[in-house]
C-alpha cells in the first residue's frame, strides 16, 4: 500500500500491468493523468491526432503482440470519438483498456462542459465498463479492467475516471483476488466431449477444419496445436478473414479463405463436407451465406470460449466450450493416444474432389500490360515482402478482400484487419500501433483511397514518432465494394461511390513530411515497391489501379456456398462441379 | 449463373419457429448500472421483456435477483440465456420454465370505485379471489391480490365493469419447487 493521487495510481497500475506504450490525446478531464505521465519514464505515450486513431492503434498493437492495448482520452468528445474503435474491438474480440477522463463527480449529470454519459454510451460496445466514483475503488477497477480485457473471449474495457478522483489521494494496491465471482471463463474443454469429437473425426469421410480469429486470440500455442492436428489428421482446412495466419497459407492442406469472397474450393468443401470442425469461429453471416442451405450434409463440432456463440446462427451437433489452445491440446493428445486411423480411401476421394475444385482457379483475373490490376499489385507486394519480417494491416473494402486472397500469411498475429465491424479507416492507425510494437519490422497498410482518407491525419503521428509505416493505396477512385454492390444490385447506379476530388497523395505525403510515390503502370510496380521498402520514412504509395475491377469469387446475396459467382477469368471446368451444382451455377 | 434478385447483402431469414414464454431468474451483483446492462441487452438485441422484477435478496453478498419473463423462439431463448450469462456481474441464469415445476406469483393492487349493489359484488368477488381490502372509502376500495398472473388477470377483468379505476402490478417473482436452491 502506497499513498498517492488517483492520477499516479493510473500510471502505477499501467506499469504493474507491463504497459510500455499508451496511445492517447490529452484534454481538460485527463490533465492530472497527463501531468503524472510527464513525471515518469516507465510508460511512453504516443500522441495520436484523433481518438479513433488511438483505439485502432491500440488494437493493432494488441493484435500483433497478444498483449492488451491501452488508450487514454479525455471526457466528452474524447470518449465519443473512441466509440468506433471500442465497437471494432468488441466485434473482433481485441483486448484493449480505454481510460477516459470524466467531469468531477459533483458535476456528473449536470451537462457540464465536455461531459457525456461515457459508461452509458459505451455499455453496449464494451465487454465491461467502470465509472470510478471514489479513489479507493480505482486500483481495483484498473487491474480488473486488464484482467477482463485479456481473459475469456477478449474485448474492450472502459474505465471512466472523474477529474476529482484523479486529484484525490488514496492507497494504491494490486488486488490479489477478483471481485466479480460470476466471471469465470471456462478454458478447459469437457474431456468427454473432446473424446466424442475425436470419434466423429475418425469416422468422417469428408472432414474439414473451419477456423477463425479465436485461434489467433488464444495465442501462439493454439496455432502450433492447430497445425499439428491438421498435419496428423491430413484433413483440409479453411479459415475466416480473422483467422488468417493461424495455419500457413502456403501449405497443401490449406484451401484459402472461405465465405463471401472465399475460394471456390473452400466454400464447396464447406457445402459438401460431412464433418465440420469449427475452431474459434462464430458462423458469421459473411461466412454462412444462406442459412438453410449452409453445409446441409455435415455434422458440426464447434469449439469456442464463448457459450453465446454456440447455436447462435447454426445449430451444431457437438459444442465444446473452452479456450482453443486447451481444447486443441487435448484433441492432439487424444488423437495420438487413440491411434486414430482415418478412412484413407474416403479421404483420398475427398482430396481428389477438392483438387477438381482447386482446378477451377477461382482467384484468376485477367492481367493487363497497360493498367495495374489491384490483384497484381498485391501479388507483387507479396513477392517483394514475403522474405521480410512483415506485418500487414488493411482498411475495409475490395482491397481488404484482395489482400486476404492474394497475400498468404504464414504466421499468426501478422494480419490486422477490421472484420466484424468493417471499419473504414482502421488500417493506417492500426499500422501505427503495430509499428510501435515492432519498431524494426516492416508494417504495410494495404489501403483503399476512400478508407485511408478517414484517418489520414495519423500520418502526422507516424512522422512524429519515426514510424516508417508503408501505406499502399490501391487507388481506383471509387468506394470499390460499394460500387461493386451498386453494379450487381442497384442497376449500376453509382450513387455517391465515386470520389471526384481526391487529394494528390504524393503531395499529401510531402505535406506530412513523409515520402510519396505514385505508380501508374504495371511495368514500374516492382521498382517503386522497392523504393517504398527502402525509404526509412512513412510512405504514401499511390498505386493507381483499374477502376472497374470487381472482387471475385463472390457469394451473392442470400445465396449458398455452392452458388458462387466467379470472375470471367476463372477456368470453366464443368466436370469439376457436381450435378446438383450445375443447376445452380 | 443465376440472376441476382435480392437487393441486400445480408442473408434472408429462412427459418420461422414458434415463440414461447420463459421465466428466467438472473442472480447479479447489486452494483450501479447492472440493471441497465441487463435491460440494455434485451433492448439492443431486440429481445422482449413481458415482466421484470428486481430486488436485493442477499444483503451480505450484495446480490440481487432479477426475474424476467420473456418470449422468443427456442434459439432466441438460448441466446438470451447465454448473452445474460456472459455479462460480467451476472452470477447465474436459471430457466425456471425448462427447469421443472416452478412457482410464479404476482402481486397487484386494484382500485375500484362504486356504490350500492356494485360495491357488494366487488367484495363478493374479492372474497372468492382471496383479495384483501387494504384501503376503503364510502365509494371505493383498493384490493391487494396475489397469485399467478392469469388469476390476477381474471380478477381485473371482473372488476372492469364494476368500476375499475387503476391497477398496479409487481411483475412476476418466481422460485423453483422442491428442497433445492438455484
Amino acid at each position: 500500500m502506497t499513498e498517492m493521487t488517483g492520477a499516479e495510481m493510473v500510471i502505477a497500475a499501467l506499469a504493474d500491468q507491463g504497459v510500455e506504450h499508451l496511445f492517447g490525446y490529452p484534454g481538460g478531464a485527463v490533465l492530472p493523468i497527463y501531468d503524472a505521465l510527464f513525471q515518469q519514464d516507465k510508460v511512453s505515450h504516443i500522441l495520436v491526432r484523433h481518438e479513433q486513431g488511438a483505439v485502432h492503434a491500440a488494437e493493432g498493437y494488441a493484435r500483433s503482440t497478444g498483449k492488451v492495448g491501452t488508450v487514454l482520452v479525455t471526457s466528452g468528445p474524447g470518449a465519443t470519438n473512441a466509440v468506433t474503435g471500442l465497437t471494432d474491438a468488441l466485434c473482433d474480440s481485441i483486448p484493449i483498456v480505454v481510460l477516459t477522463g470524466q467531469v468531477p463527480t459533483h458535476l456528473i449529470g449536470n451537462d457540464a462542459f465536455q461531459e457525456c454519459d461515457t459508461v452509458g454510451i459505451t455499455r453496449p460496445c464494451t465487454k465491461y465498463n467502470y465509472l470510478v466514483k471514489s479513489v479507493d475503488d480505482l486500483p481495483r477497477a484498473l487491474h480488473e479492467a486488464f484482467h477482463i480485457a485479456a481473459s475469456g473471449r477478449p474485448g474492450p474495457v472502459v474505465v471512466d475516471i472523474p477529474k476529482d478522483v484523479q486529484f484525490a489521494k488514496g492507497n494504491y494496491f494490486k488486488p490479489k483476488d477478483f471481485s466479480h465471482r460470476g466471471y469465470r471463463p471456462k478454458v478447459k474443454g469437457d474431456l468427454d466431449k473432446i473424446k466424442q469429437a475425436i470419434d466423429m473425426m475418425a469416422a468422417a469421410k469428408r472432414p474439414l477444419f473451419y477456423t477463425g480469429g479465436g485461434v489467433v486470440n488464444s495465442g501462439r500455442a493454439a496455432s502450433e496445436l492447430l497445425r499439428e492436428l491438421v498435419k496428423v489428421s491430413g484433413y483440409p482446412i479453411t479459415s475466416t478473414l480473422m483467422g488468417l495466419g493461424a495455419f500457413p497459407g502456403s501449405d497443401r492442406q490449406w484451401l484459402g479463405m472461405l465465405g463471401m469472397h472465399g475460394t471456390w474450393e473452400a466454400n464447396w468443401a464447406m457445402h459438401d463436407c460431412d464433418l465440420m470442425i469449427a475452431v474459434g469461429a462464430r458462423f458469421d453471416d459473411r461466412i454462412t451465406g444462406r442459412l438453410d442451405a449452409f453445409s446441409p450434409h455435415s455434422k458440426k463440432i464447434h469449439i469456442d470460449i464463448d457459450p453465446s456463440s454456440i447455436n447462435k446462427n447454426v445449430n451444431v451437433d457437438l459444442a465444446i466450450i473452452g479456450d482453443c489452445a486447451h481444447v486443441l491440446e487435448d484433441m492432439v493428445r487424444l488423437w495420438r493416444a487413440s491411434a486414430v486411423v482415418p478412412d484413407k480411401k474416403a479421404l483420398a476421394a475427398w482430396w481428389e474432389q477438392i483438387g477438381k475444385w482447386r482446378a477451377k482457379n477461382s482467384l484468376a483475373y485477367r492481367n493487363s500490360n497497360e493498367i495495374i490490376k489491384p490483384q497484381y499489385a498485391i501479388q507483387r507486394l507479396y513477392e517483394q515482402t514475403k522474405d521480410r519480417d512483415a506485418y500487414v494491416t488493411t482498411e475495409v473494402g475490395q482491397h481488404q478482400m484482395w489482400a486476404a486472397q492474394f497475400y498468404p500469411f504464414q504466421e499468426p498475429n501478422r494480419w490486422m484487419t477490421s472484420g466484424g465491424l468493417g471499419t473504414m479507416g482502421y488500417g493506417l492507425p492500426a499500422a501505427v500501433g503495430v509499428q510501435v510494437a515492432h519498431p524494426n519490422s516492416l508494417v504495410v497498410d494495404i489501403a483503399g483511397e476512400a478508407s485511408v482518407l478517414m484517418t489520414m491525419q495519423e500520418m502526422s503521428t507516424a512522422v512524429q514518432y519515426d514510424l516508417p509505416i508503408k501505406i499502399f493505396i490501391l487507388n481506383n477512385q471509387y468506394m470499390g465494394m460499394v460500387r461493386q454492390w451498386q453494379e450487381l444490385l442497384h442497376g449500376g447506379r453509382y450513387a455517391h461511390s465515386y470520389t471526384e476530388a481526391l487529394p494528390d497523395f504524393v503531395k499529401l505525403a510531402e505535406a506530412y513530411h513523409a515520402h510519396g510515390i505514385r505508380c501508374t503502370h504495371p511495368g514500374e510496380l516492382d521498382e517503386k515497391i522497392q523504393e517504398m521498402l527502402e525509404v526509412k520514412k512513412p510512405v504514401l504509395f499511390d498505386c493507381v489501379v483499374d477502376p472497374s475491377e470487381n472482387c471475385f469469387p463472390m457469394i451473392p446475396s442470400g445465396r449458398a456456398h455452392n452458388e458462387m459467382l466467379l470472375g470471367d477469368a476463372a477456368t470453366r471446368i464443368e466436370d469439376a462441379i457436381t450435378e446438383e451444382g450445375k443447376v445452380m451455377v | 449463373m443465376t440472376a441476382t434478385t435480392a437487393t441486400t447483402h445480408y442473408p434472408a431469414q429462412t427459418k420461422t419457429e414458434a415463440v414461447e414464454s420463459r421465466t428466467l431468474c438472473v442472480l447479479v451483483d447489486n452494483e450501479p448500472g447492472v440493471l441497465a446492462r441487463v435491460i440494455g441487452l434485451f433492448a439492443g438485441r431486440g429481445y422482449n421483456i413481458d415482466s421484470l422484477t428486481v430486488s436485493e435478496t442477499e444483503h451480505e453478498g450484495h446480490l440481487s435477483r432479477i426475474t424476467v419473463v420473456t418470449r422468443g423462439t427456442p434459439m432466441v431463448i438460448e441466446q438470451i440465456k447465454n448473452q445474460l450469462d456472459r455479462l460480467v456481474p451476472v452470477h447465474r441464469v436459471i430457466d425456471l420454465t425448462s427447469g421443472g415445476p416452478a412457482l410464479l406469483r404476482e402481486l397487484a393492487m386494484v382500485k375500484v370505485r362504486g356504490t350500492g349493489e356494485k360495491r357488494m359484488e366487488m367484495l363478493r368477488l374479492a372474497d372468492a379471489f382471496r383479495a384483501r381490502v387494504i384501503d376503503a372509502t364510502s365509494e371505493s376500495f383498493v384490493f391487494e391480490i396475489t397469485g399467478a398472473s392469469d388469476k390476477i388477470e381474471s380478477f381485473i377483468n371482473l372488476m372492469l365493469p364494476l368500476g375499475l379505476v387503476e391497477v398496479s402490478r409487481s411483475g412476476v417473482v418466481a422460485i423453483g419447487r422442491g428442497p433445492e436452491g438455484m
